[in-house]
């Protein structure tokens, strides 16, 4: 373990599709690899269909719990419009995985605001590297939606200073002792996100720095 | 069931401050814990309640929950009560004299200020609250120091005589850290003793405490100067030294690791002499508090010079990295490094929405169908949204149960262009039955005119729908009584021919019944009676969908305001007389609608229809 470095990993979306779950099996996979870990979330109304966002940071010793802006090593995007609104988070060289999906709200719905047509070519066009791909069809394919979460951090788990194959484990830990029916779901939900991610990233010719 | 339930002593564990709080409270043989919920707070209680051997309840208000604190302490139990920082505001009137009384039983009030204002209606400091009542207050930073310090809040209150109040903030309530548990401390209860000297707050008995409050005042503030709990975290660049509480020192360490600190959380009485010391140390010594100037103020007050805080740094809002940085960098006469590679993209506001099939929604529809007569007061919950897009229904929101009082005032306050139109008050089940009663009970005896619309909807809502005394259900979930709000308005004086119950998916006879009650002239009061569809209580149907090619585009059903509807088309229409038609065509999400049929209500057309094919017979 590098002392002085810190991994910082934003995760962000809408209330229920995940976010929390994802960035607390980030978190327990960091202990268990012996860091520290803080996590730090935005929930507050969020539950109404809100944005919410959770600061997952961890190393040798963690101060703040929030995430600078600009020093974000990753970036999850469970939803493409919400991977745009916190792109300026990510440090310089830094990676957004982000799902296709686009949710909109009410206040789209009712024509006072416009859905942007492409948030990935805006946030291209911003200079960040963005990995996007569409965790839903995957999650289709796999017959069960809720896979998307597990799909996700399958995207990011060659980012990571850690092995894929320990966020993996958590991920199928959690699984095996609640819902062992699941277990074999999730692990092919979790290569398919790691291949998805790979297909996205060769597309751009960029390779995973894990 | 949370891990740090089940942990055994010496444990290391993620915990939110909220959960390493609750844990801490059990450690310390606390025997009696109450609370309303609201957050950042309301998790303390859930978990604390599911610990064994401990009283726990959810009170009705927070004021309330004080009080069976202020109680179970002296019948001499350990005693805790949780409330967010406006909680304390309800709260205050039983702490202001119990801090005179004191304590047999520690007491600790845990009060947690939503510091940039994620789920409140001001950010207020709660720290002002030491100062006003006399009594130490404790800062936390993270989780860890949250669990530590409750388990030292109950010493410390039963050393003084005092109550204590940990003061947190959301980023220590929600913020996730590692924590090392310890064992419980198990305490008998001594019980109630017989002293009407102490416990009964005559003028004169309470005459006599008030220099023994100024005693106990000085004892604290000699403790507070050599607690371990206000520690110098040394750093090498001594240009600035900064004095800071709670979270913000965990974001000045991030942001300058090598300058020196002065940590205190045990920050009131301000240890002004440990200060000073640190002082002559450093160079400039910044003080660095969220929100208001109190450590500040008071170290000017005591003559110290070359103090800076709130003129460099903002008054308002978190401490975080990216404001601290800047601001000490400008301080310095320093360009600051630059803040984000990247610039923002701002796509749109995702605001807060009701729920797909939300019972409130019909709700506001119906008084946004009645807009121009009616003039709306609102109340404090998940309803306050009838505020937003796309019914705009709600003129007002103050605070909790503030809908009924205000409504009497705006009746009673009419100008000639509003004398005819009707008041309604908007309230919660949760809401009215916290503070809203007394204010139906001074409009029916002050002969208001208003009609009071109760959204019953079995749970408080906003906070992640917790039980109150109208669920039928305690904080354990175990069966509980259930309030009648029917006969309870009745019982306040609302004549029984004026007080309706209507399903609020009935969109018609829910029209119907607020015309027919906003034309009275006297008191009303109509009860929505649908569960909340987060609840255990909400039944889900089959979904609907609409048939497009019936579809007119006229868009009511937009108006409804349903998340899982949304506009497929677009068009503009003109018609023979020249005005321009906006029409809009819409689509349900079949994964989100639950088949409330609300909107199949609205829908002239009647192009919604059941998105499964029905079988003819």
């Amino acid at each position: 373990m590098n002392n002085d470095v810190i991994t910082n990993i934003l995760v962000c979306g809408i209330g229920g599709q995940g976010v929390m779950t994802a960035a607390e099996i980030l978190a327990q996979t960091a202990i268990a690899k012996g860091y520290d870990v803080k996590k730090s979330e935005v929930a507050g109304m969020a539950q109404r269909g809100g944005v919410v966002t959770s600061h997952v940071r961890f190393g040798k010793k963690v101060w703040s719990p929030v995430i600078t802006p600009g020093t974000a090593d990753i970036l999850v995007g469970f939803e493409v419009a919400e991977g745009s609104r916190w792109a300026d988070m990510l440090r310089p060289g830094g990676v957004a995985m982000v799902n296709t999906i686009r949710l909109t709200p009410p206040v789209v719905s009712i024509g006072l605001f416009k859905y942007p047509d492409d948030p990935v070519a805006q946030m291209r066009a911003a200079g960040v590297t963005v990995y996007d791909f569409d965790a839903g069809a995957i999650a289709r394919e796999l017959g069960d939606l809720k896979l998307v979460n597990t799909i996700m951090l399958g995207a990011i788990a060659d980012y990571l200073p850690f092995p894929a194959a320990d966020l993996e484990e958590q991920i199928i830990g959690r699984f095996r002792a609640r819902k062992p029916a699941m277990v074999e779901a999730n692990q092919k939900a979790f290569e398919m996100g790691r291949a998805a991610a790979e297909r996205a990233a060769s597309a751009l010719g960029k390779a995973a720095n894990g | 069931m949370s891990a740090a339930v089940q942990a055994k002593a010496a444990s290391r564990l993620l915990l939110s401050g909220n959960e390493a709080i609750a844990r801490g409270v059990w450690e310390a043989g606390c025997k009696v814990a109450a609370a309303y919920p609201g957050t950042p707070s309301t998790e303390i209680l859930e978990n604390v309640a599911l610990y064994p051997d401990l009283y726990a309840e959810w009170s009705v208000n927070e004021k309330v929950s004080m009080e069976v604190a202020i109680g179970a302490s002296m019948s001499g139990a350990r005693a805790f009560c949780a409330m967010k920082h406006v909680g304390m505001n309800v709260a205050s009137d039983a702490f202001m004299t119990q801090t005179l009384a004191g304590v047999v039983g520690g007491l600790v009030v845990a009060v947690a200020d939503d510091v940039g204002l994620s789920s409140s209606q001001n950010e207020q400091d709660s720290r002002f609250w030491g100062r006003f009542a006399h009594v130490p207050v404790l800062e936390p930073a993270d989780s860890q120091e949250a669990y530590d310090m409750v388990k030292l809040a109950f010493d410390l209150s039963e050393n003084f005589n005092t109550p204590v109040i940990l003061r947190l903030t959301t980023r220590v309530c929600h913020v996730k850290a590692m924590v090392t548990v310890g064992e419980r401390d198990p305490r008998a209860i001594s019980g109630f003793k017989l002293d009407s000297k102490r416990w009964v707050m005559t003028p004169a008995n309470a005459k006599g405490m008030l220099p023994k409050q100024m005693e106990r005042e000085g004892k604290l503030r000699a403790a507070a100067e050599n607690s371990p709990l206000n520690v110098i975290d040394d750093g090498s660049d001594r240009r600035i030294g900064f004095v800071t509480s709670g979270p913000a020192f965990m974001h000045l360490k991030e942001s300058f690791p090598e300058a020196p600190v002065l940590k205190l959380g045990f920050t009131y009485p301000v240890p002004i002499e440990k200060i000073r010391a640190f002082q002559a140390s450093v160079g400039t010594l910044v003080v660095a508090e969220e929100t208001e100037p109190l450590i500040e103020n008071e170290l000017k007050a005591a003559g110290l010079t070359n103090v800076h805080g709130k003129d460099i740094l903002p008054r308002l809002g978190e401490l975080t990295p990216n404001i601290l940085i800047p601001a000490i960098f400008a301080f310095r006469g320093e360009t600051p490094p630059p803040a984000t590679t990247y610039p923002k993209i701002d796509p749109f506001p995702r605001p807060p929405t009701m729920c797909p099939a939300c019972p409130h929604m019909g709700v506001y529809y119906t008084l946004s169908r009645l807009r121009k007569r009616v003039q709306i007061s609102g109340d404090i919950g998940c309803y306050t949204l009838g505020a937003g897009h796309p019914w705009n229904a709600l003129d007002s929101t103050i605070s909790m149960g503030a809908s009924m009082g205000i409504a009497l005032g705006m009746d009673k306050a009419r100008s000639e262009e509003t004398k005819d139109k009707a008041v309604v008050a908007v309230i919660g089940d949760s809401t009215f039955l916290h503070m809203g009663m007394q204010g139906l009970l001074d409009i029916v005896y002050n002969k208001g005119n208003v009609t009071a619309l109760i959204l019953d909807n079995r749970t408080t809502g906003m906070t992640g729908g917790q039980n109150h005394a109208g669920t039928g259900k305690a904080l354990d979930g175990g069966e509980a009584p259930r309030v009648d709000f029917v006969k309870l308005v009745e019982a306040l004086g609302v004549k029984p021919e004026r007080v309706r119950k209507v399903n609020p998916y009935q969109l018609p006879v829910l029209f119907k019944a607020i015309r027919e009650e906003i034309e009275q002239h006297e008191p009303s009061v109509i009860i929505t009676d649908q569960p909340c569809v987060l609840s255990e209580f909400y039944e889900k149907f089959k979904p609907y969908k609409v048939v497009d090619q019936d579809c007119t585009g006229c868009g009511n059903c937009i108006n409804v305001g349903c998340p899982a509807i949304t506009v497929s088309r677009s068009e503009s229409k003109t018609r023979p007389d020249g005005k321009v038609n906006e029409l809009k065509f819409t689509t349900i999400d079949t994964a989100m609608c639950t088949g409330c049929h609300m909107c199949v209500e609205s829908c002239g057309p009647k192009a919604i229809v059941p998105a499964v094919p029905v079988l003819v017979q």
